[in-house]
């Protein structure tokens, strides 16, 4: 499916993203387990990120394992849900002069030697935000039908109202630059399932959106903490937002290109 | 019932839909708080305009003025969405004092470190 999108791979990784002061964004809810792993795993691909752990209320070690990991933390006074720790990340890289945010998960199912091909577009201008799709031929991602259905429901969708194929609106592996980053940290969806409609957002103000093909590893640890009622409420609210944002003007002003 | 109070009711509802779109549209009501609204504004629409099925649950019940069953559920769907409503604020009002907190512990230890605080 949409073959065009998918980007060529780089030839010299090192030079995608060399100038460029990038953020990682992890959210994390009681991953203390792994994080130190994951977060151990970014810097041996990247020394010069700066991994940015949101911390969104968690009740084990997952703010002492992340800081003994070398990543800034940033603990919430309480769980917030991972729209607003997500966002809270991306005010943080912006206030910061980060260029390049990424987004990724704490479990260790996204990646990070794919962290050069999710940036390349940014790097070359081409994007203003990349999602690294599970569905461009990379690897199998194997999730449970119901789950798949969703995704693909959802990808349709988004790629129907924004009209531009996407294959993998609820990624949650991306980058994104400075004028995505003014967007989100003004303007973020709440709850979970955020992803789809900050896709949609984010082409609503006219950033350039980008699929890259990732492999999705098997969540290394822990499961899904979206239970089916739950993922049944955030997505009636997310077809909710959708559709009601179809009517909505923009108001947000971005950040121009320096 | 008579075909006016059907569509009085099936008006009403319209109305609250309307409203409630565009309370969501002007960003004054959050999408996971109006989910409750609109599902009360799609049930008594659609009981008041298919009369065949308000009057059969009316029958089921014991009612015997359809019109009845239809307060009758209005009134059930309301009582829900309040018990939602004292739920949020509850979580609300604990957040609050949370962040009270966080906030006066963080200007004490701002003051102990010899930074100023903002006022």
């Amino acid at each position: 499916m949409a073959e065009s999108l998918v980007t060529q791979r780089p030839v010299a990784p090192s030079r995608v993203r060399a100038g460029l002061r990038r953020a990682a964004i992890m959210p994390a809810l009681n991953e203390g387990d792994q994080i130190a792993a994951v977060i151990a795993e970014i810097y041996a691909v990247d020394p010069d990120i700066e991994v940015v752990v949101i911390d969104d209320g968690s009740t084990d070690n997952t703010a002492a394992e992340a800081r003994r990991a070398g990543a800034e933390v940033i603990r919430l006074p309480y769980n917030l849900g991972i729209g607003g720790a997500v966002q809270t990340g991306y005010k943080y890289a912006f206030e910061h002069g980060f260029q390049i945010a990424f987004q990724i998960d704490g479990d260790g199912q996204h990646d990070p030697s794919e962290l050069d091909a999710i940036v390349e577009p940014i790097a070359r201008d081409e994007a203003d935000i990349v999602i690294g799709s599970r569905f461009l031929g990379l690897g199998e991602y194997k999730a449970p039908p119901i789950r798949r259905v969703g995704i693909s429901i959802f990808a349709r969708l988004v790629s129907a109202v924004i009209r531009q194929p996407l294959s993998d609106t609820s990624s949650s592996f991306r980058a994104v630059n400075r004028r995505a980053m003014s967007l989100f940290a003004q303007e973020y969806p709440h709850g979970y399932l955020e992803t789809v409609e900050a896709t949609v957002l984010a082409s609503k103000h006219g950033l350039r959106l980008m699929e890259v093909p990732v492999h999705v590893r098997q969540r290394m640890f822990g499961r899904s903490s979206l239970t089916v009622p739950l993922a049944s409420f955030y997505a009636i609210k997310v077809l909710l937002a959708v559709f009601v944002g179809m009517f909505r003007r923009t108001t947000i002003q971005l950040e121009e290109d320096e | 019932m008579t075909l006016r109070i059907s569509f009085i009711a099936a008006g009403a509802a319209i109305l609250l839909l309307v409203v409630i779109f565009e309370l969501i549209r002007s960003r004054r009501l959050q999408e996971r708080y109006a989910v409750l609204w609109l599902l009360t504004g799609f049930v008594l629409l659609v009981l008041a305009l298919w009369r065949g099925a308000l009057g059969t649950l009316a029958d089921a019940v014991g009612i015997h003025y359809p019109p009845s069953a239809l307060f009758v559920i209005a009134a059930a769907f309301i009582i829900i969405v309040l018990l939602h409503y004292s739920t949020v604020i509850s979580d609300l009002s604990e957040r609050n004092t949370t962040l009270a907190q966080r906030l006066a512990l963080l200007e004490k230890q701002l003051e102990e470190t010899g930074g100023r605080s903002p006022d």
